[in-house]
């Protein structure tokens, strides 16, 4: 039996599955944010669902209370997109890390975006993969060395915030797992956001990478007088990269394919088979 | 043969070979004669050499014949293309401004198509209506049966207008009658007066769409690819009439990621595909066959590997579809054989991939794709589904009209209440009662990871092996529940055609001729190739002496199946040049055991 809580708490997110994380991960923090946002949106659990794709951060929904669909490397935006299209009902919300949503799955991000299809997209930057141990990945900053580039990083660093600005996202915001209240704050407004929005969660992986200390000290909180709907400030912003800025950079409201669609099914009509046959009579 | 025609038409795309080959097998079919198709399309996006072959009769077509009866060349290049596939003794029809053949043992019948077209029509592009009215004049069917379809076309058409009506109307009485006064009819072919059927004419893909629809398909996502496009541009257009919805995705691996999406919301979801894209989607195949979901997958076979021949036929994709994926991954695979198969058998996918929660692979090839066959239109009814197993909140099972399966016992510890509802109970059958989210039923997370029942991550050795024979089960139960393949022939026969998918109709016409001939033969035609029906296939090995496995295959796929499986030595029969077989060449194969 599912019972429907009044009030719920964040703890009424939580799952009886323990976080399979090393003690000290920054996705920790992303899942309380997400927990806190959930409950100030009193989103039912049984109407959520979170999907993901593949890597620690993407353990997420087996932590999570809601229904959770845990795909493959890379797919959770697509997985996301065909639920929502299909379930406009549903609440959805997609997490994973910097290789599912910036590189195997790198492809999806830029359809994600023109689609504008109401999901939020919650993505755990440790700029890393964590899973496999290490490697580089693409918010690897140039130079970095790990066992896969022992001579340093020839790559250059990918901007998430810029380039979903650049694809025209129609919620951008940038948050700090180790400032949950704030992340969390995000979330619920992403959540809310109607059509695509993308929240970049910095979360450091202290295991592999530890980047901690290099955040708390380069993450700033835009000012209060940042007009969201400045796209030119916004980018300006984000291509600013020896800070972090975070909290909103942009937003605007359009048509999401979602309801367009269902717009159109509004008038449809039920099948009939005979009736659909007589024009190959 | 009397009231039978086999007429091929070959000429350059553009200029109306197949669309007005179209509107002749649609007229011939709505006067109530049988039809069957065959094309091929050029590998140029505009112009290059195509042909179109219909074969015409009173009687149920099950082939498209060895020969062509007769030959309409429109230029010199479909004459020396195609001259090699008229009968001894068939009719050649040429217009003399184009060439002039040097082939002696057809009749040839010269009709100045272009001159007609250009001097008295004054409309060249009307070439195609001089050639139909000069079929009608020569063969049948009537004028009228023609004018009743161009006129239907014509007013659906964007370019239509008076003028253009009259100009056609003009040149297929023209042609008509030209042939009448000047040419001396000395062929066999006519078509007489039929009695009128209630038949609907329509391709391989039509039907599917058709039985998607039917089968309460209401969400679709694909990418475009030959030979499979037409699908996806027909669930388009109709799913948003019928309440479903369409996403054209960025990749197959999309596609099929957001088709599992939509599936794992409840909705009964479908993509298709052919070859190149079908590759793509091998992990998430996996994944639709460890997470549960159904879904259905429509792999319209061209000749591959790689790109290959994208217009071309090959049934070469059935020991991939077979084992796609890593891992030990069950999935079901069916193959239509024919264009009221692909209705039946694709309602017949969506029930199975609900039924048993796992990924169902629909083999159609090329041929069957473009395919137009007349069919009795009431095989097209309503169809009666049934729901997948739904979890209910009061810990029973039900699967919406049949009530609870009263076989589907929890085998171990299946919980109950919220937070350890048994998503993956491990069952009798294996199939377990599924919740969708946002219907008041309990939350779970459908993971590619191994798991425990209740859909955790789990990888104890004894849960891995308890999980995969869960899975495993499905087929088992599949098997057992699913209809048994039909012998068609001899029952006392010596000789064996074990064949699958778009080759059912060719084999049963050469069986029906070697039988003619005195031979004692018999075929099967598996339509469900995974899981095997072990016990139809067993018995008919064991029946006769000795079985040809003919495929459109290099290595002969099907073949190399049954010799793993059964101990089969089959006498292989492969062709592979992109076109499918014709009767003949099987009836060859039965005629050469010994
Ligand atoms: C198709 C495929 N390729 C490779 C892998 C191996 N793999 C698992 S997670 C991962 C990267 C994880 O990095 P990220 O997405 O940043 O997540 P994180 O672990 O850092 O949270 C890789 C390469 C896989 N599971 N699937
Ligand atoms: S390896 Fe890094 S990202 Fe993965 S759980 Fe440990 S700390 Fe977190
Ligand atoms: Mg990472």
């Amino acid at each position: 039996m599912t019972q429907t809580i009044i009030n719920p708490t964040p703890k009424d997110y939580k799952s009886e599955v323990k976080p399979t994380w090393c003690p000290g991960c920054g996705d920790f923090g992303v899942l309380n944010a997400t927990f806190r946002g959930l409950a100030e949106l009193k989103l039912p659990t049984d109407q959520t669902v979170v999907v993901s794709g593949i890597g620690c951060s993407s353990r997420f929904p087996h932590f999570m209370k809601t229904f959770g669909f845990h795909s493959v490397h890379g797919r959770a935006l697509p997985v996301a997109q065909g639920l929502k299209m299909a379930r406009p009902d549903l609440n959805v919300i997609t997490v994973g890390g910097d290789g599912d949503f910036f590189s195997i799955g790198a492809g999806h991000l830029v359809h994600a975006a023109l689609r504008n299809i109401d999901i939020t997209v919650v993505v755990m930057d440790n700029e890393i993969y964590g899973l496999t141990k290490g490697q580089t990945s693409p918010t690897s900053p140039q130079g970095h060395v790990t066992k896969s580039t022992p001579y340093g990083l020839l790559a250059s660093q990918f901007n998430p915030i810029a380039t979903a600005l650049s694809l025209n996202v129609s919620f951008v915001a940038r948050g700090y797992s180790a400032k949950p209240k704030e992340l969390a704050a995000l979330i619920q407004q992403g959540v809310q956001h109607k059509g695509f929005s993308f929240i970049h969660a910095l979360s450091p992986c202290p295991t592999f990478y530890h980047t901690f200390d290099a955040w708390d000290a380069a993450v700033t909180p835009i000012e209060a007088e940042h007009d969201t709907h400045d796209k030119a400030k916004a980018i300006a912003l984000a291509l600013e990269t020896e800070r972090q800025y975070t909290g909103i950079f942009f937003k605007e409201e359009r048509t999401t394919m979602d309801q367009a669609a269902h717009q159109q099914v509004q008038q449809s009509r039920p099948f009939d088979i005979e009736q659909y046959m007589k024009r190959y009579a | 043969m009397e009231n039978e025609v086999t007429i091929r038409i070959g000429g350059e795309s553009g200029e109306g070979t197949i669309s007005g080959g179209d509107i002749l097998a649609l007229a011939s079919a709505r006067w109530g004669y049988h039809v069957y198709t065959f094309r091929t399309f050029p590998a140029e996006i505009l112009g290059g050499p195509c042909m179109f072959q219909v074969r015409i009769s009173d009687h149920p077509v099950k082939s498209m014949g060895d020969y062509a009866d007769v030959l309409i060349c429109l230029n010199k290049e479909a004459y020396d293309r195609n001259i090699g596939e008229l009968r001894h003794g068939g009719v050649l029809i040429y217009d003399p401004s184009d060439f002039t053949p040097d082939q002696s043992d057809c009749i040839t019948y010269a009709v100045p198509f272009n001159e007609i077209a250009r001097k008295e029509v004054q409309l060249f592009q009307t070439k195609n209506m001089v050639m139909l009215g000069a079929i009608c004049g020569l063969f049948g069917p009537p004028l009228e049966a023609i004018i009743q379809v161009v006129q239907s076309k014509l007013s659906r058409s964007r370019k239509a207008n008076a003028t253009l009506m009259e100009k056609n109307l003009l040149a297929l009485d023209v042609a008509k009658k030209y042939v009448t006064e000047k040419i001396t009819k000395s062929d066999p072919y006519l078509l007489g007066p039929v009695e009128k059927a209630d038949r609907v004419v329509l391709n391989g893909n039509q039907a599917i769409v058709a039985g998607a629809l039917a089968a309460q398909c209401r969400y679709f996502s694909g990418y475009p690819i030959t030979p499979a496009s037409d699908i996806m541009e027909g669930m388009a257009k109709e799913l948003p009439q019928v309440g479903g919805t369409f996403l054209q995705a960025e990749d197959e691996i999309a596609a099929l990621a957001s088709v599992l999406g939509a599936s794992y919301g409840g909705m009964r979801a479908m993509t298709a595909t052919s070859g190149p894209g079908f590759s793509l989607m091998t992990e998430l195949i996996g994944l639709s066959s460890m997470a549960e979901l159904p879904v259905v997958i429509v792999d319209a076979q061209r000749a591959g590997p790689s790109t290959g021949m994208p217009t071309k036929m090959e049934q070469s994709d059935l020991s991939f579809a077979l084992y796609a994926g890593h891992g030990d991954t069950p999935r079901i695979v069916i193959a239509p054989s024919s264009v009221a198969n692909c209705y039946d058998l694709i309602i017949q996918a969506f029930e199975m991939a609900e039924r048993y929660q796992m990924p169902v692979l629909f083999l159609t090839d090329q041929s069957l794709t473009a395919r137009v066959e007349s069919v009795d239109r009431h095989i097209f009814k309503t169809p009666e589904l049934h729901e997948r197993l739904q979890y209910n909140t009061n810990g029973s099972s039900s699967n919406g009209h049949h009530g609870s399966y009263a076989h589907e016992q929890m085998l171990v510890g299946a919980g109950t209440g919220a937070h350890d509802y048994a998503r993956y109970a491990n069952t009798t059958t294996g199939i377990s009662p599924m919740s969708t989210p946002g219907t008041g039923s309990p939350a779970y997370v459908a993971t590619g990871l191994e798991h425990d029942e209740a859909g955790h991550p789990d990888y104890e050795p004894e849960d891995h092996i308890a999980m995969m024979e869960k899975r495993f089960r499905k087929l088992a139960t599949a098997a057992e529940e699913m209809p048994q393949p039909e012998r068609y022939g001899d029952a006392d026969a010596t000789i064996g055609v074990i064949g699958w998918g778009s080759t059912e109709g060719t084999i049963q016409e050469a069986v029906d001729r070697a039988r003619a001939q005195g031979y004692k033969v018999a075929a099967l035609h598996p339509k469900v190739l995974s899981p095997l029906p072990d016990k139809a296939i067993q018995e008919f090995i064991n029946s006769v002496d000795k079985v040809i496995v003919p495929e459109n295959n290099y290595s002969g796929q099907l073949a190399n199946l049954l010799g793993a499986k059964y101990g089969l030595k089959a006498i292989r029969v492969n062709k592979f040049g992109g076109i499918p077989f014709t009767a003949s060449e099987i009836l060859r194969a039965i005629e050469e055991v010994r």
